[in-house]
C-alpha cells in the first residue's frame, strides 16, 4: 500500500490495544515508586464557613500515618487562576466537599483510617444552594463558557413571538450531572532535588506542568508531567484538579513519593460537575413550520469559588434560522461545589431542550419533525451571518430517517402497543462546534527506515496514538508500522489537552506539517542518514488559532425508539442511531466507538443519570456509583452510528471536525421525543425515570378534577 | 516454589503485628505467601503488594466491577473481599487469564478485534467477568433473563440479552457496551 492513499481513514486497531487487554497499560496510581506513600483527603462536612481548627492527633497515633497537612502547614502555593486549585491555603470553606485535610501514610488502609480519626471543627455560616428559576442572585452573564458572550438578540423577538401564528412557550429542567470516569482522579509526586515529576490522570500534561509551575513558583523546565494512560475523563480531567497539587504538596512536605486517589464519592464535590439547567423555550412560527423567533432562557448555578457558566443556550444561535432571537444566561452564585465542563458542556443540556421544544412545535404544526428542521435550515450561521466551512444536517436527517425506517412511524401519539409496552420513536439533531488550538510537534527519520514522532498528545481513550501515527504515515507516504509514536508527556513538544473535541485536530496539525516538511527534506537528499536521523518540527500558533472566516460545526441526526411499560414506569430503549457529518472520519474504527460512546452517555442522561443538591447538606445526594446511575451493559441494546463522508477544505489539514461530543448532543431529546410519541404526555424534566413516568402515565388515565 | 512477601514499602509500620496475617495464595499459578494487614483487600493485595495493576480501583465500594477477578473460578469484585479471609483460594487475573506465554486468551483477542475498550479502565474487569459468565453459563447458573422454563443445571445458552444482563455489573463509562457484547458472542463455544 502507499500510505497516502489508505492511512487515514482506515479502520486501524488501537496501538496500545495489548497492553489494556493484559492489564500492563499504566494508570497515574500505578507508579510504585521505592519509599512510596499514599494521600486520603479530608472533607468539609459544612457547605459554608471556617475551619477553626484541625485535631491531627489521633490521626498521627494510627500505625503508619507520617503527616496530615492542614491550611496551617501546607506548603504555600501562589495563587492559581483557577481557584479551586487553591486548596489548603486558608480556612474558608467554600462548599461541602471543600479538602480541609490531607493524610499521608505508608499504605492505603492507614491513610484511610488517619483520615476519618481527623478532628475538624468550624464556623458554621448559614448556606443556600439550591437552584430556582427566580432565584434573587441570579443575574444575567457577561460571558458563558468557552467565551461565548453571555446573551445575544436579534430583531424584536418579543413582538414576533406574540404575533406567531403557533407558539411553543415549555420549560425543561436538565439535573447536575456527573462525568464519574471510571479511573478516578489520580496523581502520583515525587520530587528529585529541584525537580517535580508527576504521573497524573489528566486530559493535557503541558497544561497542568504550566499549571504547577505557577503555583510553585519554579520555571516549567523542571517539572515533568506524565499520563500515559488515562481512564476517561469526559471533562472532568480537562484542566489539573485538586489531586495533583495536593500530591505534590504532600511529596514535598514528606519528602517521599506520594499517590493520591480520590475516593469515588468525594469526586462529585470537587472535580466539576456539568451544572443544573433550567430552561425556557419559546418558538414562534408560521402555518408553514419556518420559525419567526426563538428565545432560549437559560438559568444556571455556579460556586462562591468560581463563575462557570454552563453555555446552553449558544446552539440555539447556530441551528435554526428565526430572523428574531434572544438568547440568555443567567446564573446564580451558591453554596456548591464548582461546576466545570462534562462532555459537550453547553450543546448537551442546550440541544435536550430545544430539540424538545422544535419536537413540541412539530407536533402543534402537525408536521413531520423531520421536515420541519430541514424547513429552517439557515443558510449562513444565523448569529454571525457566516458561511458555514460545511453544513450537512440535512443529509445526516435524511439518511437517518432512511436507515431508521422512519417513513414507517405512524406520526400519532400512543399509536403503538404490544402488550403493557409503549413503543414509541423520536427524533433529534445535534451540533457541536469545532475548536483547534495552537501545538506542537517533532518527526525524525532514522537510518533504519523508521520515524519517530512526537507530540504531547493525551490518550483518553480516544486513540489518540492510533490516529496519530496514521496522520504521520499518511503525510510521510509510508506504512504506519514504519511510524513510532510518542505521546502523554510534558517533556514532548507542546500540544493541548483533550478536550472540547479539538485533540486530533490540534495534534494532527502539527504532525502533518512536521512530517510534510522531513518527507521534502528526505526526497532532497540522498546517501545514508546521520545516527541520530534528521528531524523537523512544526507550530501552528498563529494559524490554528487564526480567526476563520466561516461558522465550523460538526452536525448530527438521532434517531431513538423506546418503550414505556405501563405497569412499572420504566423506559427502555430498543435502539439509537446516530447520522454525523464531522468533517473527515480519520479512522473508522475508533471514531465509531467514540460516537456509540457518547450516545451511550447521552442515554444516560435521558434515562437513569440523576443529581440533587442535598438542600440541608449544600452537595450531591447521589455521589457515587451506586446512587448515581450510569447506564450499564443491560440498559444498552442497539447503538448505531454512521456518518456522511464530508469535504471541508477549511478545518485543517486531514479536513477533520471533532467527534468526541456531538454523539451525547440530541441522544436526550431524541430519547425523550420517542417516550413523548410513544406516551402521549411530555415529560420535560430529566431524567425520565420509572417514578416520574408512571405518575406522568396514571395522571394520564385519569386526570385529576379541574 | 512460593515466595514469601511482607507486603508493599513500609507495610510493617503501618498495622501492628497483632493486626498482620499469614496468607497464602496462589495468583496466577504461583503460590505467594504474605503477611497482610489484615484490613487489606484482595484488590489491594493485588495493586500494591504483588504489583499486579490489572484489576483495576474504580470505586473501592462494589459498583463498578473494574475490579473483577476470579477466586477459586468464580468472579468476584476484589474491593469487596478481605485478602486474610481467602487463605489458600486461587486468584486469576487479567495478566493470568491467557496462561503462559505470548499467546492472547481469546476474550483478550476479541476484545482487540471489536475495539471492545477506549480508555481501557474498566477493560481488565469486563475480561474477567466475561470470562466468569462463560464458565457460569455453561454450568447452567441461570441469570434474571433466563427462561425460568429451562431445566436447571443445563448449560445455558448466551444470547446478547443474557451476555449484557450477566455482564451488567461492570460499568464501562466510554460506553463501549455494543462491542463488548459483540466480542464475547465472538468466543462462545
Ligand atoms: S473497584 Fe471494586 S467494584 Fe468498583
Ligand atoms: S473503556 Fe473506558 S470505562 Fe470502559
Amino acid at each position: 500500500m502507499t500510505g497516502t492513499e489508505t492511512a487515514l481513514g482506515a479502520p486501524a486497531e488501537r496501538r496500545e490495544g495489548r497492553e489494556k487487554v493484559t492489564g500492563t497499560a499504566r494508570y497515574a496510581a500505578e507508579y510504585d515508586r521505592p519509599g512510596r506513600t499514599h494521600a486520603w483527603p479530608v472533607p468539609a462536612t459544612v457547605a459554608r464557613g471556617r475551619v477553626t481548627g484541625v485535631d491531627t492527633a489521633a490521626a498521627l497515633a494510627q500505625p503508619g500515618v507520617l503527616a496530615v497537612l492542614t491550611h496551617e502547614n501546607a506548603p504555600r502555593l501562589a495563587e492559581p487562576d483557577d481557584a479551586t486549585l487553591a486548596v489548603l491555603q486558608d480556612a474558608k470553606v467554600p462548599h461541602r466537599g471543600w479538602f480541609v485535610a490531607l493524610v499521608v501514610a505508608e499504605t492505603p488502609e492507614a491513610a484511610r483510617a488517619g483520615a476519618t480519626a481527623v478532628r475538624v471543627s468550624y464556623d458554621v455560616e448559614p448556606h443556600d444552594s439550591v437552584l430556582r428559576r427566580d432565584h434573587p442572585a441570579s443575574y444575567a452573564a457577561e460571558q458563558a463558557n468557552g467565551g461565548h458572550p453571555g446573551s445575544t438578540e436579534h430583531g424584536d423577538p418579543d413582538t414576533a413571538f406574540a404575533s406567531a401564528e403557533v407558539r411553543v412557550d415549555v420549560e425543561y429542567d436538565v439535573p447536575p450531572l456527573h462525568n464519574h470516569p471510571m479511573e478516578p482522579h489520580s496523581s502520583t509526586a515525587r520530587w528529585d532535588g529541584d525537580r517535580l515529576i508527576v504521573e497524573t490522570s489528566s486530559q493535557g500534561t503541558s497544561t497542568a506542568r504550566d499549571v504547577l509551575a505557577g503555583m510553585f513558583a519554579m520555571p516549567a523546565e523542571r517539572i515533568t508531567v506524565v499520563a500515559e494512560h488515562v481512564g476517561g475523563g469526559f471533562g472532568s480531567k480537562g484542566t489539573p484538579r485538586p489531586d495533583v497539587v495536593l500530591a505534590a504538596m504532600a511529596a514535598r512536605h514528606t519528602g517521599r513519593p506520594v499517590t493520591l486517589t480520590l475516593p469515588r464519592r468525594l469526586l462529585p464535590s470537587v472535580v466539576g460537575h456539568r451544572a443544573p439547567t433550567l430552561h425556557r423555550l419559546r418558538l414562534g412560527a408560521g402555518a408553514d413550520g419556518r420559525l419567526t423567533a426563538l428565545v432560549h432562557d437559560v438559568t444556571t448555578h455556579t460556586s462562591r469559588v468560581k463563575e462557570f457558566v454552563e453555555q446552553a443556550a449558544v446552539p440555539a444561535r447556530v441551528m435554526y434560522a428565526a430572523p428574531h432571537s434572544r438568547t440568555v444566561h443567567r446564573v446564580a452564585p451558591l453554596d456548591v461545589p464548582s461546576p466545570s465542563w462534562m462532555r459537550a458542556p453547553g450543546e448537551a443540556p442546550g440541544m435536550y431542550a430545544l430539540e424538545s421544544a422544535m419536537d413540541e412545535l412539530a407536533g402543534e404544526l402537525g408536521m413531520d419533525p423531520v421536515e420541519l428542521r430541514v424547513r429552517n435550515e439557515p443558510e449562513t450561521e444565523p448569529d454571525s451571518g457566516k458561511p458555514f466551512s460545511s453544513r450537512h444536517l440535512v443529509e445526516c436527517l435524511r439518511e437517518g430517517a432512511r436507515r431508521f425506517g422512519w417513513s414507517r412511524r405512524d406520526p400519532r401519539p400512543r399509536s403503538g402497543r404490544t402488550g403493557p409496552l409503549l413503543v414509541g420513536t423520536g427524533v433529534a439533531a445535534a451540533t457541536y462546534p469545532v475548536m483547534v488550538s495552537p501545538s506542537t510537534a517533532a518527526a525524525r527519520a532514522l537510518p533504519d527506515g523508521t520515524f519517530l514522532v512526537q507530540v504531547n498528545a493525551t490518550d483518553i481513550g480516544t486513540g489518540a496514538r492510533t490516529v496519530v501515527a496514521q496522520i504521520a504515515a499518511d503525510a510521510l507516504g509510508v506504512e504506519p508500522g514504519r511510524v513510532r509514536i510518542e505521546v502523554g508527556s510534558s517533556d514532548l513538544p507542546y500540544a493541548s489537552l483533550a478536550g472540547g473535541s479539538s485533540g486530533t485536530a490540534s495534534w494532527g496539525w502539527p504532525v502533518h506539517d512536521a512530517c510534510v516538511s522531513l518527507a521534502e527534506r528526505l526526497a532532497g537528499r540522498s546517501g545514508p542518514l546521520p545516527e541520530q536521523g534528521i528531524e523537523a518540527r512544526a507550530d501552528t500558533a498563529g494559524r490554528a488559532d487564526a480567526d476563520s472566516p466561516y461558522a465550523r460545526h460538526a452536525f448530527g441526526a438521532h434517531f431513538a425508539e423506546v418503550t414505556v411499560d405501563t405497569v412499572s414506569g420504566e423506559v427502555r430503549v430498543r435502539r439509537l442511531l446516530g447520522v454525523y457529518a464531522a468533517g473527515r472520519i480519520l479512522n473508522a474504527r475508533t471514531a465509531r466507538s467514540q460516537f456509540i460512546g457518547g450516545m451511550t452517555m447521552g442515554l444516560g442522561m435521558a434515562l437513569t443519570e440523576d443529581s440533587t443538591v442535598d438542600a440541608p447538606f449544600g452537595d450531591f445526594a447521589e455521589s457515587d456509583l451506586a446512587s448515581y446511575h450510569v447506564p450499564a451493559h443491560a440498559d444498552v441494546p442497539s447503538v448505531e452510528a454512521h456518518w456522511i463522508e464530508e469535504d471541508d477544505p477549511h478545518l485543517n489539514p486531514m479536513g477533520s471536525k471533532g467527534i468526541g461530543e456531538i454523539g451525547i448532543v440530541g441522544t436526550a431529546a431524541a430519547i425523550g421525543n420517542a417516550v413523548h410519541h410513544a406516551t402521549g404526555i411530555r415529560f420535560r424534566r430529566l431524567p425520565l425515570t420509572p417514578d416520574r413516568v408512571l405518575t406522568g402515565l396514571l395522571a394520564h388515565e385519569s386526570p385529576a378534577p379541574v | 516454589m512460593g515466595s514469601q512477601q511482607h507486603g508493599g514499602s513500609g507495610q510493617d509500620t503501618a498495622a501492628s503485628p497483632r493486626h498482620r496475617s499469614d496468607t497464602t495464595l496462589r495468583v496466577n499459578g504461583t503460590p505467594r505467601t504474605l503477611t497482610v494487614d489484615n484490613r487489606r483487600v484482595l484488590l489491594d493485595l493485588l495493586r500494591e503488594d504483588l504489583g499486579l495493576i490489572g484489576a483495576k480501583k474504580g470505586c473501592d465500594h462494589g459498583q463498578c466491577g473494574a475490579c473483577t477477578v476470579l477466586v477459586d473460578g468464580r468472579r468476584v469484585n476484589s474491593c469487596l473481599l478481605l485478602a486474610v479471609a481467602l487463605d489458600g483460594c486461587e486468584i486469576t487475573t487479567v495478566e493470568g487469564l491467557a496462561g503462559d506465554g505470548e499467546e492472547l486468551h481469546p476474550l483478550q483477542r476479541a476484545f482487540r478485534k471489536r475495539d471492545a475498550f477506549q480508555c481501557g479502565y474498566c477493560t481488565p474487569g469486563q475480561l474477567c467477568s466475561a470470562a466468569g459468565v462463560l464458565a457460569e453459563a455453561a454450568a447452567g447458573h441461570p441469570s434474571h433473563v433466563t427462561d425460568p422454563a429451562r431445566p436447571s443445571g443445563e448449560p445455558v445458552p448466551l444470547d446478547r440479552e443474557e451476555i449484557r444482563e450477566r455482564l451488567s455489573g461492570n460499568l464501562c463509562r466510554c460506553g463501549a457496551y455494543p462491542h463488548i457484547v459483540e466480542a464475547v458472542e465472538d468466543v462462545i463455544p
